[in-house]
């Protein structure tokens, strides 16, 4: 890690100064009225109430972990079926488009632009009964198959899908990092194909790969409208509660404690993961 | 130095990428224990040649053979060999020791007989034992070859590849190391097939050289043979520099210079010669008056002296020719620039190519 700066007043920090003020504003200030939330008496819409506890009382009392459970457990399988999925495809691109896999990687992130309701609605089209998939089964096969659509599995492939190209993209850039001359040396070593793979493939490039899973962690830890459009409520996930708290149930104080105990959670199993796997160290600045 | 038994052969290997050919129906045989070098400019071929011996490429036609066995289509990870790489591919995530032991761990072998390897290793190669936790990165690039050449050596392979690894180090460094290399294959007595662009540095370690151009070999034998009877200009122009005539051969059994007035006498000349070129190395020009006796002499003008170290060299232009003279410092002629001097050689000493 870089060193602090030494002293305020040099260039740099007064050149940062701009860029600080918009995050304050931007970022800081919206994140304190949160957390100034979550502490407001149930059911109230303003900051000058007497602070208390009884949100988080009232969520530690409910079920509402249950909704949380789900929530890292969906991201949790996001994340292996993304790493599973995507290293093979970083890795194929690398070696057909070398130093430009990277960038052709960005192609994935084309999707992006059409709104995710509107393509998980497309995923629903494609699985509903008599729709693309079982209706074609149906008319060409006579096979009359039950739709998978509402279903757990089917939240999982919605979440794959919509969070593919923010794992995609740092693990190609993490694959590209790995020098061709570093996987020549090891097979004249006598590595076989998967040391190659397990001594020095991986290991160079884990920063991506690891940066790659955190995004993708943080982003399917919020993620509702897979579970909504396409698992039709099947599970509630913690985002959703806390919609419900803001909007239907008009309960701020509630959601904004809800909000904020998913950002210590989230954070604390980041900075873990962090700690865990040093940036540093795998790139070999130690 | 021809051993009886060659450990690796080739028989008219050809690699060819597309329409390209950048390795043209080579045959070599290589002695065991020999260090035999492949010299050539970029685009030679040198590169192709030792990927293919060390497995990372197969021949499009020929065979490639190690103690008598095919081995066009043996992985690299399979073969007994083993290639220090010009960038030498050092694990950056890995320790100095964990670089040495890789060969070794990914054959399976016992942690404690691998610690006391590299250590052995370490100690070899002149490197302190408590380099073996260092990180590769916090190594001096002196430091890093001989780690790359501990990793080489740890797995005992038969022949060791070298491709161009001294090119991106320091002059006074490479000279040092150099001879390091040259030390360690005597200690070691493996075959060393090294690859470099410098003939220079082909003359000072290997017990034969090979001059490689558009992928066929122009010239292979010992240093001494490839400078005292260079084949053809092309291999004694390599070496540095060297003065070079276009010459013809006259009735009388001399030679006419293109350029230079007066007729020279030849050393024994190619039966048939009748016209090529003349080469005189710069240390066998002397002057006029110098105390020797010379079989031939051309009058010019000094031009320029350069000062290197322990020898001078002299720039004498002769008519629109340049010679190179270089005399040692003992020698040294005290004249001024652009005075006439008369530069004068032996015949014996001329070499006459035919292209």
């Amino acid at each position: 890690m870089a060193e602090g700066p030494r002293s305020f007043s040099g260039p740099g920090p007064k050149a940062a100064l701009p860029l600080l003020l918009f995050l304050a504003g931007g970022f800081l200030a919206p994140l304190l009225a949160v957390i100034a939330y979550s502490f407001m008496p149930p059911r109230t819409f303003g900051l000058s109430h007497q602070p208390g506890l009884a949100n988080y009382v009232e969520i530690f009392t409910s079920n509402t972990y249950i909704a949380l459970y789900w929530s890292l457990l969906f991201a949790v399988m996001t994340v292996v079926v993304l790493a599973v999925v995507c290293y093979p495809i970083a890795y194929g691109m690398w070696r057909v488009f070398g130093r430009w896999a990277p960038v052709i990687t960005l192609l994935f992130t084309i999707p992006l632009f059409v709104s995710e309701n509107v393509r998980l609605y497309g995923w629903v089209l494609f699985f509903i009964k008599n729709g693309v998939l079982l209706g074609t089964l149906k008319s060409t096969f006579g096979l009359d198959l039950e739709s998978w659509l509402f279903t757990r599995p089917m939240v999982l492939l919605g979440m794959a899908y919509v969070y593919l190209p923010f794992m995609l993209f740092p693990m190609s850039l993490g694959v590209a990092m790995v020098p061709r001359d570093l996987c020549e040396a090891a097979r004249d070593l006598g590595a076989t194909r998967w040391q190659l793979f397990r001594e020095v493939e991986l290991p160079l490039a884990m920063p991506g790969i690891v940066i790659g899973m955190l995004l993708t962690f943080v982003l399917a830890v919020g993620a509702i409208a897979e579970a909504k459009v396409l698992g039709g409520q099947v599970i509630i996930p913690i985002a959703h509660d806390i919609e419900i708290a803001f909007t239907y149930a008009q309960n701020w104080p509630l959601g904004a404690a809800l909000a904020v105990l998913l950002m210590l959670i989230v954070g604390a199993l980041v900075l873990l993961v962090l700690r865990r796997f040093d940036l540093d160290a795998i790139l070999g600045r130690r | 130095m021809t051993a009886p038994s060659p450990i690796l052969e080739l028989r008219d290997v050809t690699k060819s990428f597309g329409r390209f050919t950048a390795v043209d129906r080579i045959s070599l045989s290589i002695a065991e224990g020999e260090f035999f070098t492949i010299v050539g400019p970029s685009g030679s071929g040198k590169t192709t040649m030792i990927r293919m011996l060390a497995g990372m490429e197969a021949p499009t036609s020929g065979d490639i053979l190690l103690h008598g066995n095919r081995i066009n289509d043996v992985p690299a990870n399979r073969r007994p060999t083993c290639m220090v790489f010009q960038s030498l591919a050092l694990f950056p995530h890995r320790t100095v020791g964990e670089n040495i032991e890789f060969p070794l761990k990914m054959r399976g072998v016992d942690p404690a007989v691998r610690r006391k390897r590299a250590m052995d290793l370490l100690e070899q190669l002149r490197l302190p034992a408590n380099y073996y936790g260092k990180s590769v990165l916090k190594c001096s690039g002196g430091e890093r070859q001989r780690v790359a050449l501990a990793r080489a050596l740890s797995f005992d392979p038969e022949i060791l590849f070298f491709d161009e690894p001294l090119s991106a180090i320091d002059y006074k460094l490479r000279k040092t190391l150099e001879k390091e290399l040259k030390d360690i294959h005597r200690e070691t007595g493996k075959t060393f097939v090294y690859i470099t662009h410098s003939l220079e540095e082909a003359m000072v370690m290997s017990d034969r050289i090979g001059v490689l151009r558009g992928g066929h070999f122009v010239q292979v034998g010992t240093p001494q043979e490839i400078y005292t009877r260079p084949r053809n200009k092309f291999v004694s122009e390599f070496m540095g520099d060297v003065n070079v005539l276009r010459v013809s051969a006259a009735a009388d059994g001399t030679l006419e210079a293109e350029g230079v007035a007066g007729r020279i006498r030849p050393p024994d000349l190619p039966t048939g010669f009748s016209e090529g070129w003349l080469i005189i190395r710069p240390e066998f020009l002397g002057f006029a008056g110098d105390g020797a006796i010379y079989d031939n002499t051309v009058a010019g003008t000094l031009y320029n002296e350069y000062v290197l170290g322990s020898r001078i060299q002299y720039q004498v232009r002769v008519g629109e020719h340049v010679f190179t003279v270089e005399r040692l410092r003992q020698q040294a002629v005290s004249q001024a620039l652009d005075t006439e001097v008369t530069v004068g050689w032996n015949a014996g000493d001329g070499i006459v190519v035919v292209d």
